[in-house]
């Protein structure tokens, strides 16, 4: 009789704290994106009536050059910045793991441009990018610093990877430390009596390992890099000719201000579909890699 | 992993550990010049590379006191720290209950399962797609202001963190609640008493992400406060970057000053940090 009065007690609490958070999650998470896939459908300009317009908007999505522009920028950059960031955390992590001197301080250092905010790093890395480079790449005679880096649609984009990258790789070289902190050591005394040195050695056995860490750095990598935002915001503000924007900077950028609201929400759809396929992807494809080891 | 070829046992290794010690510069360089610029006056800044980083003639923080005034600079830092902290305190409290109610019940109901699924997909919600339906939203319930970025914080780190809380809840075997459970006490104060202070480590990971996380955030605030006239300390770098106009020494002392809160607690709290980071990411 006891337990079972227990028992609802204890049932009749988890319902009483789940409900009024499900309620609060509903509200503000599934709730605007129910709003934002019905605006999809109209061409609400963000004020005043507005009109069902069908599909009108997601067909248009296709033939619009800029949207096409902002989706291959924003892949592109995602891309070349993930391969980049995993490369250059890998190799630091691995030097930041080995027996040096001052390695606790070193990693301190390593991981500062994590907890900067992204937009003042960009403000300071524009500067380098107008002044200081260019100035550089004149003293020297070298044809492609002289100019600014985010001036020219070639190399815009660039300077945005240099950015994100510079505080991506301290985030993603923690997470690998930690990873390669997981190989046991007679693993390497087991494999040196085979012979394995350098390359071989990180090929067969310590890139193994750490799989797990290389899955989780790449999901990061691309889901943060996908919804690029702050650092374009402050290195080129979607320029120049539009080169330089990002699918979220666009969306922001005409939903809210360029009476875009019911079209760029037909947008933010297209994002999300693309963002959970993608994430989908990587997930199931790193699953299967990580079975077969 | 070339290089470790030189490794003695048991020794240092020098080439890595110099090699690591001259990559520092990619990461003190940029904050070496704000540091210079930011103390330097417009006359002094020639076209030259000496003009951005060698020493100003003089140490002056005239730049500092005159970006406070044009940033409002000790408003800017007060929003930040009442969002941020309040965030994280609600976060805590709100989404380790949701992690305990949500993890202890997932494995034998459907409802729990139900309901952790929905909340934790909610990390796939891109917040470009929520943005614009959420500014009417705010907008309309009257919290078009920091209360309605605190409440989106909270709900946008909850994914994140009941993830967390119920992984970590895991580990937490069942018989220390069935102990206090026996002696009458209830569910809610066994949590508070023998729960919550066991999930200490799991709330200082909390902390330290959503803590980074939004006092950087950029965009939330950006949107949803933008009518109100108040500013979070990056809004206000945002804001107020037309008036730096081409005075970068201005702009570079209002940079450095929205960069020193977040680089002392750092230095201050730097092993909570990284480990936080870490657990959060692995986990």
């Amino acid at each position: 009789m006891m337990d079972k009065a227990k028992g609802n007690e204890r049932k009749r609490t988890f319902l009483l704290i789940t409900i009024p958070i499900l309620v609060l999650f509903f509200t503000f998470n599934t709730l605007p994106l129910i709003k934002g896939f019905i605006y999809s459908f109209t061409n609400f300009k963000g004020y005043g009536s507005y009109e069902w317009v069908g599909l009108r908007n997601y067909i248009d999505l296709f033939q619009d050059a800029r949207v096409g522009r902002s989706y291959l920028f924003t892949f592109k950059f995602a891309v070349v910045c993930t391969i980049i960031v995993n490369v250059v955390s890998l190799i630091l992590a691995l030097g930041l793991n080995s027996k040096i001197k001052a390695k606790s301080a070193l990693r301190g250092i390593y991981f500062i441009p994590n907890v900067l905010g992204g937009l003042v790093v960009g403000y300071i890395f524009s500067f380098i990018f107008t002044y200081i480079l260019p100035t550089i790449g004149q003293t020297l005679g070298i044809e492609a610093l002289s100019g600014s880096m985010l001036a020219s649609t070639k190399t815009a984009w660039f300077a945005i990877v240099i950015v994100a990258a510079w505080q991506s790789i301290a985030m993603n070289t923690i997470i690998y430390i930690s990873g390669l902190q997981t190989v046991p050591e007679d693993v390497y005394e087991a494999g040196s009596i085979d012979g394995a040195t350098g390359w071989t050695k990180f090929k067969s056995l310590t890139f193994p390992l750490i799989i797990p860490f290389f899955t989780i750095n790449m999901v990061l990598c691309m889901k943060n890099f996908l919804m690029a935002f702050d650092q374009i915001m402050a290195l080129t503000k979607g320029g120049p000719a539009q080169s330089t924007e990002s699918i979220s900077y666009l969306i922001y950028q005409n939903g809210m201000s360029g009476g875009q609201f019911g079209f760029q929400s037909a947008n933010a759809v297209l994002f999300f579909i693309v963002i959970v396929a993608i994430s989908v992807f990587q997930l199931s494809f790193m699953n299967k890699k990580e079975e077969q080891l | 992993m070339m290089k470790k070829k030189s490794q003695g046992v048991g020794g240092t290794n020098w080439p890595i550990t110099i090699l690591l010690i001259i990559g520092c510069v990619t990461i003190f360089f940029p904050l070496y010049m704000a540091v210079i610029i930011a103390f330097k006056q417009p006359s002094e800044m020639t076209n030259d590379i000496a003009g951005a980083l060698a020493f100003p003639s003089k140490w002056s923080f005239s730049n500092f006191t005159q970006a406070m005034e044009v940033t409002d600079f000790w408003n800017s830092v007060g929003n930040s720290l009442l969002i941020t902290i309040l965030t994280v305190v609600i976060a805590i409290l709100i989404h380790s209950l949701a992690g305990y109610a949500i993890g202890r019940n997932m494995g034998n109901s459907k409802f729990y399962k139900f309901s952790y699924l929905y909340i934790v997909s909610g990390m796939f919600v891109p917040f470009a797609i929520l943005m614009m339906p959420l500014v009417k939203q705010t907008s309309q319930m009257g919290i078009g202001n920091r209360a309605g970025v605190i409440i989106l914080y909270v709900v946008f780190y909850m994914p994140m963190n009941v993830l967390l809380y119920s992984g970590y809840l895991k580990n937490i075997p069942l018989a220390l609640e069935e102990a206090a459970k026996v002696d009458g006490a209830s569910t809610w104060k066994t949590y508070w008493s023998i729960i919550f202070p066991i999930m200490k480590p799991m709330h200082a990971t909390v902390a330290v992400l959503t803590a980074l996380g939004t006092w950087n955030d950029v965009m939330t605030p950006l949107v949803i406060m933008s009518g109100t006239g108040k500013n979070t300390l990056p809004l206000a770098q945002l804001n107020f970057q037309t008036q730096f106009g081409t005075n970068y020494n201005l702009a570079f002392a209002s940079y450095l000053l929205a960069l020193i809160p977040i680089l002392i607690f750092y230095l201050v709290c730097q092993k909570q940090i990284l480990n936080g980071v870490v657990n959060g990411a692995v986990k």
